[in-house]
């Protein structure tokens, strides 16, 4: 417990520059997935595998999936786990009440969280990728993990098994606004056990999962700017046309 | 009155003319197009200034259309709000295009009545004997503000909740009535399904109705008087032989095509930001309001969308430290009138009752800051009503002002655009001293504008309107 409150003193000292997040952490870019479907069927699976079991999708349909490629046929015998229909929206079997208790809250809707974590300096991707893969052993915390991005996550490591467990590594450095004064800083991450993935394979499913997650939060989005293309080249051309078309009244115009 | 006489037309005449004549009888059709329109002479030296009346009349019926598409998808009904969004974005055809042509909308119909408003300024539109076209449009803007913080809580996101919640808890600063008054705004203790229900009411239907009496009242003022020009020259004043100003050509063909035109770029402008940015770096759409509204947690930051936040800025500056620099300033200000005024004494009088009343309610133990903060932030929007009255300068166009004017204008851009980004910022120490200048130089302007709009020597207007042939 005081280890977590002198973090999270530690934290609330780091500077807020342009990655920094509400844990100080700096972001990590996420990788585009946005035009590699490939990637997103299998973050669409890890999403269906982890996530599902106790967040929210409510707002996405099963079928919707077809957008990335797959058939009704591929969703119904691989995404679907618990009887749903294809045509039903992503919702976890975990009732509400018992997620308070156990987590002592309800975990969000997944929705269109990669939209409402976005802000002016970084994307709601940065923030995921960099969340998920930031996660170290600490015995002080009820799931026995804490989070570099969100200190004292409820959430516990779901991913573990993939990416293994790491701890974190603290030196005590001058206080940076008190002279004399020490302070933690973090000096990086260190395996503890092996995961079932390698780091660079971890780091590629949780981008794949990400990218599944910005891709759900506006499903639109692609076709959006696909049709803006179209759009713009009507308009010029109709903007070019009413500017002749004025031109050709206002010489007139003595 | 005539007794009726139907308009008789040769048997060959085309349907279309008697179909025309029939209605003509009965309805003033034709009347009122070449009235208000088609024979509108309008003055031929209009600038780029001058777009922003037909485009604001283009986004208004955008946001009509595209709103009456959302209606029918969306629940007004605090527990499906923000999902029935999601599914307008998700499940209804095209949906999400309407939604952000609908959020965009209200971004570029704030944007263009800033500008519009700024011409008015710049030219001196409001002055005699357009004043009413001035009151009427301020009336528009008042509801367009209105309408706006009404529409806002529906998406009901974490920043439609408590944008809404510290909006309507300004009004529980009032002494005595507050606290029930905005109890009775919301319907509830905190903001809730009752508050989105009648919020709903507001922005789809009562708003409205209102807005577009006062559109039409704006138009049918403007045409009877007739429009000003950046020369600021009566054109009605020099009519040619055929009983025209010689200064104005007809509305229709020559500003059809021009608006079609000024048209043309703007929906482009629209078009690229609706499909390639529709939040516009979180400033059209707050990243913040992809978060189900949650009374339970309030935000870090809470600040209004960005058309609000200059106002919101002199709210803010209005810290119990300057109620100092404000009382002087009031004093100063009642001393100045008495002797440089020349206004009536009873009038000197009101207005020396009403500042030491302030006074008085500004010093410490008396009315808190925060209700002088809503009375300012109130009053920075309301002053812009009596600009009719306070501008004094012998000419209407700021291209005849004299070249220091010019520049007290641009202060006044200046402090109203610092006011604005300041107001989307977290509040600061030097943030909070710059709003307060901005603040002072912001009422100063106004309530020094029959002295300084008098001052400096003017420059000659011609009797012609400018205009160089194209």
């Amino acid at each position: 417990m005081i280890f977590s409150k002198k973090l999270l003193a530690l934290l609330a000292l780091v500077p807020a520059l342009a990655f920094a997040n509400e844990g100080g952490y700096p972001l990590d870019k996420a990788p585009d997935r946005s035009h590699n479907m490939a990637a997103l069927q299998n973050g669409a699976k890890l999403f269906v595998n982890y996530c599902l079991n106790c967040h929210n999708a409510s707002s996405m349909r099963y079928n919707r999936l077809r957008d990335l490629g797959l058939t009704e046929e591929q969703i119904k015998n691989n995404l679907l786990f618990t009887g749903e229909k294809v045509g039903e929206m992503m919702t976890t079997a975990m009732p509400a009440k018992d997620a308070k208790v156990w987590f002592g809250t309800v975990p969000p809707d997944l929705s269109v969280i990669a939209r409402a974590k976005a802000t002016p300096s970084n994307s709601g991707s940065d923030y995921l990728y960099t969340y998920l893969r930031t996660f170290y052993k600490d015995e002080n915390r009820p799931t026995g993990f804490n989070n570099m991005v969100l200190p004292n996550a409820a959430m516990p490591h779901v991913l573990w098994e993939l990416q293994g467990v790491q701890a974190a590594k603290f030196e005590e450095v001058e206080d940076p606004h008190e002279h004399g004064k020490k302070v933690h800083k973090f000096a990086g991450f260190e395996q503890v056990t092996k995961g079932t993935m390698t780091k660079l394979e971890y780091d590629t499913a949780v981008a794949d999962i990400v990218g599944y997650m910005e891709w759900m939060a506006e499903p639109a989005a692609q076709k959006r700017k696909q049709l803006g293309v179209w759009v713009l080249i009507f308009m010029s051309i109709f903007a070019t046309l009413a500017w002749r078309l004025n031109a050709s009244y206002w010489k007139e115009v003595k | 009155m005539a007794a009726f006489k139907e308009t008789k037309f040769p048997a060959d005449a085309p349907a279309a003319q008697k179909a025309l004549g029939w209605v003509d009888d009965r309805f003033p059709l034709t009347k009122l197009w070449n009235d208000q329109w088609g024979k509108y002479y309008a003055p031929k030296n209009f600038n780029f200034w001058y777009i922003f009346g037909s485009l604001a009349m283009l986004v208004l019926v955008l946001q009509i259309v595209t709103g009456i598409f959302l209606t029918m998808h969306y629940k007004p009904d605090a527990g499906l709000a923000f999902a029935s969004v999601e599914y307008i974005m998700r499940e209804v055809p095209w949906g999400w295009l309407v939604r952000y042509m609908h959020s965009t909308g209200a971004s570029a119909f704030f944007i263009i009545v800033y500008l519009h408003m700024t011409r008015g300024l710049m030219y001196g539109s409001y002055r005699k004997p357009r004043e009413l076209i001035w009151l009427f449009g301020f009336a528009i803007f008042l509801c367009l503000m209105a309408e706006a913080f009404f529409g806002y809580l529906l998406p009901w996101g974490q920043m439609s909740y408590w944008g809404a919640q510290v909006i309507v808890n300004l009004f529980g600063a009032i002494p005595l009535i507050g606290p029930d008054l905005s109890l009775w705004i919301r319907g509830d203790y905190v903001v809730s399904d009752a508050t989105l229900n009648r919020f709903f009411a507001f922005h789809v239907i009562a708003i409205p109705l209102v807005l577009l009496g006062l559109v039409a009242a704006h138009l049918i003022a403007l045409h009877e008087v007739g429009s000003s020009n950046p020369d600021g020259i009566e054109v009605k004043e020099n009519l040619g032989a055929d009983g025209h100003p010689v200064d104005s050509i007809p509305s229709h063909p020559y500003y059809t095509v021009h608006d079609l035109f000024g048209v043309s770029v703007f929906l482009t402008i629209f078009s690229a930001v609706v499909f390639f940015a529709p939040e516009m770096g979180g400033y059209f759409l707050e990243y913040n309001n992809f978060l189900p509204g949650d009374s339970m947690k309030t935000p870090p930051h809470i600040a209004p969308t960005w058309y609000f936040t200059a106002f919101y800025s002199v709210l803010r500056a209005t810290t119990s430290d300057f109620l100092w620099v404000l009382m002087a300033g009031i004093a100063g200000y009642t001393a100045f009138l008495w002797l440089k005024s020349k206004l009536s004494g009873m009038v000197k009088i009101a207005v020396s009752v009403i500042a030491l009343l302030m006074i008085v309610g500004m010093l410490p133990g008396a009315l808190d800051a925060k209700f002088w903060g809503v009375v300012f932030f109130g009053g920075s929007v309301v002053i812009l009503a009596f600009l009719p009255w306070l501008d004094h300068s012998p000419v209407k166009s700021i291209r005849y002002r004299p070249d220091w004017h010019k520049y007290v204008y641009a202060g006044l851009a200046i402090a109203f655009v610092a006011l604005g980004y300041l107001g989307t910022q977290p509040p600061s120490p030097v943030g909070t001293i710059i709003a307060q200048i901005a603040t002072l130089y912001y009422f100063s302007f106004f309530l020094l504008m029959p002295w300084w709009s008098e001052m400096g020597t003017f420059k000659k207007v011609p009797d012609r309107v400018v205009f160089h042939a194209h």
